[in-house]
C-alpha cells in the first residue's frame, strides 16, 4: 500500500448553464497566446453533439486511452512502446487543427480606419494561423452549441450507442445537456505514458498532470494518447501544453479559474486519498462495466484510523489528511454515489467527476403522477435517456447512474416536504438507502453550495519542497524558459522577434 | 597575408574543426540555456497532407544514410583489413544501401520541402533557418546521389579509402589530412563542404531533435512502467508502511459521520 493524496473534481452537471465563463477566463489566464489560440483548456459542450475536437469520444477513430490486451496486458491504445516509437515520423492518430477548428480573428481595426464607403465597413475574418482571408468559417470551439446543426451529424455522438437515437431527432423528444471539460488529473494518464521523452508527470504530492516544457520535444504523442484530447500542441512553441489545474493557485490553497468563477456554483475540488499501488489492477479490470468499482476500489476513507495513521506515516501532510476528511469529491463520489467518472472505460482513472442531470419527465402522463406525497417518477421516463447518460459515465452501466439520478430527485422531495410541509420524510430518504441527515448534508453541499463547502484545498508544504532562501529574487512563475516571458526578443536558437506587446497608457 | 593559404586547405583541415566545435559547443549551450526551444518543430497538427508520407520516406532514408556514413567512414582502416573485407565489396555495399536509401529520403525530402514552400499554413509558420535547412538537405542529398556518378568509375574502392583517411586523419588530430582530399572530384569536395556547413548549422536550427530522438528509444524503452510520479520534496519519501496500527489514545477522530457510509447496492425506490 502507497497512500497519496490528489484533488479531484466535481462539476455538478444538474446546475450547468452553459454560460461558458469557465471557458472564457481560463483563456484569458492560459491560451490567450500564438500557437494555442485554438486551445481550449477548458471548454464546454451540448450534448448530444460531437464535441471539440470533432468526434472526440470515439476511440475507434482516435485510438486514445488504454485498452486491455489478448494476453490480459494493459497498454496505450495506439500501441506498446514500440509501436508508439514506430510512429514518431507521421503521427497517424494525430487530429489536424481542423479536426478543433482554424482559429480566426475579425478586422476590428477595418471598422475604424476604413475610407468612406458606399457600404457599412464589415470586420471580416482572419485566420490566425496564416493571416488570410477566411471567407467562411466552418467550424469553432462551440460549433454545436443548443443543439446547432442537423441532428444526423450531432447524432454521430458516441454516447448514443445501443439507443434507438431516431425518435431523439423529434423535435418533441429532443433534449440537451451541457457538458463542460478540462484535463482529467487521470490517476493512470495515457499522455505521460506516451511520452518517449518522459517529459509528462503526475506531481506525487497533489496528483496533478504536467508537461514539462523544457523537456518536451514536440512528438506529440501525448495529443493521441489522451483520450479526451485535452492535450493540446502548441504550433508555434513547438511543444505541448495542457490545462494545470491551475496548480499556482491550487498550491495556495485557491480553487481553479475555472471553478472560482463558475456562476453556477457547480465545481468543487477536495482531497481524495488513494492507493497508488492499486491503480494498474484497477485500471486492467476484465470486463468495461466493472471499471467504475474498481476506481472506487482505490480510493482509501480517510475517516478510517487506520487508513489516516498509514497515510501520515507515508509523509501526507496532517492538513491534508483533514481536508481529505472533509472533502466534498469523497462525499459526492464515495458516500452518497452521485458523481461519476467521465469514459471510465478509456482506463485512465479520471479524476474529474460528473453529477448526472436529472431533466424534466418524458411522459405527460407520468408527470401527472407526481403527486406531493414524494412519490418518485421513474429516472428511465426522464427526458435525457439513462443510457446515454450511462454511456457517458459509467461505461453503459445504467444501474449506479439510475441510483443517482434517483438520489438527486429524493433529495428535492425531501427538501420540498421540510420546507414547504414542514415534515422530516424519512421514507423518502429510506427509499434511496439514504438517512435524512445524510440528504441535508447533500443539500447543503450540492444545492447551497457555499465557498467553503466547495473548495476544500489545503495549501501545499513549501517547507518540504524548496530553501525560501534560493528563491528570494526570483522570477516566479513565466510560461517560458526560466525568467523569459515565453518570447524571446532576439534568440540564436530559431525563435522568432517578436516585440511583446505591453498594454499603454491612454494618452 | 597568407600567400600560400589554399582554400582547400581552408575547408578540409580547418573548417571540419570549426564544424565539430560549433556542433558541440553550441548544442550544449543551446541545451544549457535554452531548452525550452529544443524540439523537433513538427508541424503535423497544421497540415497532415503530405507529411505522413514525405517524412517518413525522409527520415528512413537520412537515418540509414547517416548511419552509413558514420559507420563507412570512420571505421578504422586496420580493422577491415583484419577482418578481411576487401575495399571494392565495401564500395559496392555502399552504394547498393546509400544509393536507394538516398532516393528515397530525397523524395520525403522533395515531398517536405514542397509542402513547406507551397502550403499557406507552413509557409506562414516556417522560420527562415527551417527553409534554408531543408533546402540545404534536399541539395545535399542531390549531390549525394550525383557522386554515385564518380563512384561507379572506380569501384576498386580507392576514392572511398581517401575518404576515410581523411575523416581518419581529422578526429587523429592530423594536420596534413586535407591534402588527402585535394584531388577528388569537386562533386565530392561539395558534398563535403555542404556537410560541413550543415553540421555548424546544427545548434542553430531544428536539427537539435535528432539527439533527442536517437535519446528516445533508449529513454522510452527503459523506463520502468508507463507513467512517471515527480515529487518535489527536498527528503525522500518514506519506505512503504503497509496499514499501520493506530497506537492507542493516537491518532486523529474521526469526524464526526452522522451515518455510514452506504453502500452502492441500496435499495431503490
Amino acid at each position: 500500500m502507497r497512500i497519496r493524496a490528489q484533488i479531484g473534481m466535481v462539476l455538478n452537471l444538474d446546475k450547468c448553464i452553459g454560460c461558458h465563463t469557465c471557458s472564457v477566463t481560463c483563456k484569458n489566464v492560459w491560451t490567450s497566446r500564438d500557437g494555442v489560440e485554438y486551445a481550449w483548456f477548458n471548454n464546454v459542450e451540448t450534448k448530444p453533439g460531437t464535441g471539440y475536437p470533432t468526434d472526440w469520444e470515439n476511440q475507434e477513430r482516435w485510438n486514445g486511452g488504454w485498452e486491455r490486451t489478448g494476453a490480459g496486458k494493459l497498454q496505450p491504445k495506439q500501441g506498446s512502446k514500440w509501436r508508439i516509437l514506430a510512429n514518431i515520423f507521421a503521427n497517424p492518430d494525430l487530429p489536424e487543427i481542423d479536426d478543433y477548428y482554424e482559429p480566426f480573428d475579425f478586422d476590428y481595426d477595418h471598422l475604424k480606419s476604413a475610407p468612406e464607403m458606399e457600404a457599412f465597413p464589415t470586420a471580416r475574418p482572419r485566420s490566425k494561423i496564416t493571416g488570410e482571408r477566411i471567407e467562411k468559417i466552418e467550424k469553432g470551439p462551440n460549433w454545436e452549441e443548443i443543439l446547432g446543426g442537423e441532428f444526423s451529424k450531432r447524432s454521430q455522438d458516441y454516447n448514443f450507442e445501443g439507443i434507438q437515437k431516431q425518435i431523439y431527432g423529434e423535435y418533441e423528444n429532443t433534449f440537451m445537456m451541457y457538458l463542460p471539460r478540462l484535463c482529467e488529473h487521470c490517476l493512470n494518464p495515457t499522455c505521460a505514458a506516451s511520452c518517449p521523452s518522459g517529459a509528462i508527470y503526475k506531481r506525487e504530492e497533489d496528483g496533478i498532470v504536467l508537461i514539462d516544457q523544457e523537456k518536451c520535444r514536440g512528438w506529440r504523442m501525448c495529443v493521441s494518447g489522451c483520450p479526451y484530447k485535452k492535450v493540446y500542441y502548441n504550433w508555434s512553441t513547438g511543444k505541448s501544453e495542457k490545462c494545470t489545474l491551475c496548480y499556482p493557485r491550487i498550491e495556495s490553497g485557491n480553487p481553479t479559474v475555472c471553478s472560482e468563477t463558475c456562476v453556477g456554483r457547480i465545481r468543487y475540488l477536495g482531497v481524495m486519498l488513494y492507493d497508488a499501488d492499486r491503480i494498474e489492477e484497477a485500471a486492467n479490470a476484465a470486463d468495461k462495466t466493472d471499471l467504475y468499482d474498481a476506481q472506487l476500489g482505490v480510493f482509501l476513507d480517510p475517516n478510517d484510523p487506520v487508513i489516516a495513521e498509514t497515510a501520515r506515516a507515508d509523509g501526507i501532510p496532517e492538513d491534508w489528511i483533514r481536508a481529505a476528511q472533509q472533502s466534498p469529491i469523497w462525499k459526492m463520489a464515495m458516500e452518497w454515489k452521485v458523481a461519476f467518472p467521465l469514459h471510465p472505460e478509456y482506463r485512465t482513472l479520471p479524476m474529474v467527476w460528473y453529477i448526472p442531470p436529472l431533466s424534466p419527465i418524458q411522459n405527460a402522463a407520468e408527470a401527472g403522477a407526481i403527486g406531493m406525497d414524494g412519490a418518485m417518477p421513474d429516472v428511465r421516463n426522464l427526458r435525457i435517456p439513462l443510457r446515454y447518460l450511462a454511456n457517458m459515465l459509467t461505461a453503459g452501466d445504467e444501474a449506479p447512474v439510475a441510483q443517482a439520478l434517483e438520489r438527486m430527485l429524493a433529495m428535492r422531495a425531501y427538501m420540498r416536504a421540510k420546507t414547504v410541509e414542514g415534515v422530516r420524510d424519512e421514507a423518502i430518504a429510506a427509499r434511496v438507502g439514504l438517512s435524512g441527515r445524510t440528504i441535508e448534508d447533500m443539500y447543503k453541499i450540492m444545492a447551497l453550495a457555499d465557498y467553503e463547502d466547495r473548495f476544500v484545498i489545503p495549501t501545499t508544504h513549501r517547507e518540504h519542497v524548496e530553501e525560501a532562501y534560493d528563491l528570494r529574487g526570483g522570477c516566479g512563475f513565466t510560461d517560458g524558459n526560466a525568467c523569459s516571458t515565453g518570447i524571446s526578443g532576439t534568440s540564436l536558437f530559431g525563435s522568432k522577434k517578436k516585440p511583446l506587446k505591453m498594454p499603454t497608457e491612454a494618452q | 597575408m597568407f600567400p600560400n593559404l589554399d582554400i582547400d586547405f581552408v575547408i578540409f583541415g580547418i573548417m571540419p574543426y570549426m564544424a565539430l566545435t560549433v556542433l558541440v559547443v553550441g548544442s550544449i549551450a543551446r541545451y544549457e540555456r535554452d531548452p525550452f526551444t529544443w524540439k523537433s518543430s513538427s508541424s503535423q497538427l497544421l497540415r497532415r497532407k503530405q507529411l505522413v508520407w514525405g517524412s517518413i520516406l525522409f527520415h528512413v532514408g537520412i537515418i540509414v544514410i547517416f548511419f552509413g556514413h558514420v559507420v563507412g567512414l570512420f571505421t578504422p582502416i586496420r580493422v577491415l583489413d583484419a577482418v578481411g573485407i576487401p575495399y571494392w565489396f565495401k564500395q559496392w555495399l555502399a552504394v547498393l544501401i546509400g544509393g536507394p536509401a538516398g532516393v528515397v529520403s530525397l523524395i520525403g525530402a522533395t515531398m517536405l520541402l514542397h509542402r513547406r514552400l507551397v502550403d499557406p499554413r507552413i509557409r506562414a509558420t516556417s522560420s527562415w533557418a527551417d527553409i534554408v535547412i531543408l533546402v540545404l538537405i534536399w541539395a545535399q542529398l542531390i549531390i549525394g546521389l550525383f557522386t554515385i556518378t564518380q563512384t561507379i568509375q572506380h569501384l576498386d574502392g580507392a576514392e572511398m579509402v581517401r575518404f576515410m583517411t581523411w575523416s581518419q586523419s581529422i578526429v587523429a588530430w592530423n594536420i596534413n589530412a586535407w591534402t588527402d582530399v585535394v584531388d577528388v572530384h569537386w562533386l565530392y569536395k561539395l558534398h563535403i563542404f555542404l556537410g560541413l556547413l550543415i553540421t555548424m548549422m546544427f545548434p542553430f536550427t531544428r536539427l537539435v531533435h535528432m539527439v533527442s530522438g536517437f535519446a528516445a528509444p533508449f529513454r522510452y524503452l527503459l523506463r520502468s512502467g508507463y507513467q512517471i510520479v515527480r515529487s518535489r520534496r527536498s527528503r525522500a519519501l518514506p519506505k512503504r508502511s503497509g496499514p499501520v496500527a493506530v497506537a492507542p489514545g493516537g491518532g486523529v477522530p474521526p469526524r464526526a459521520v452522522s451515518q455510514p457510509p452506504s453502500t452502492n447496492a441500496g435499495p431503490i425506490g
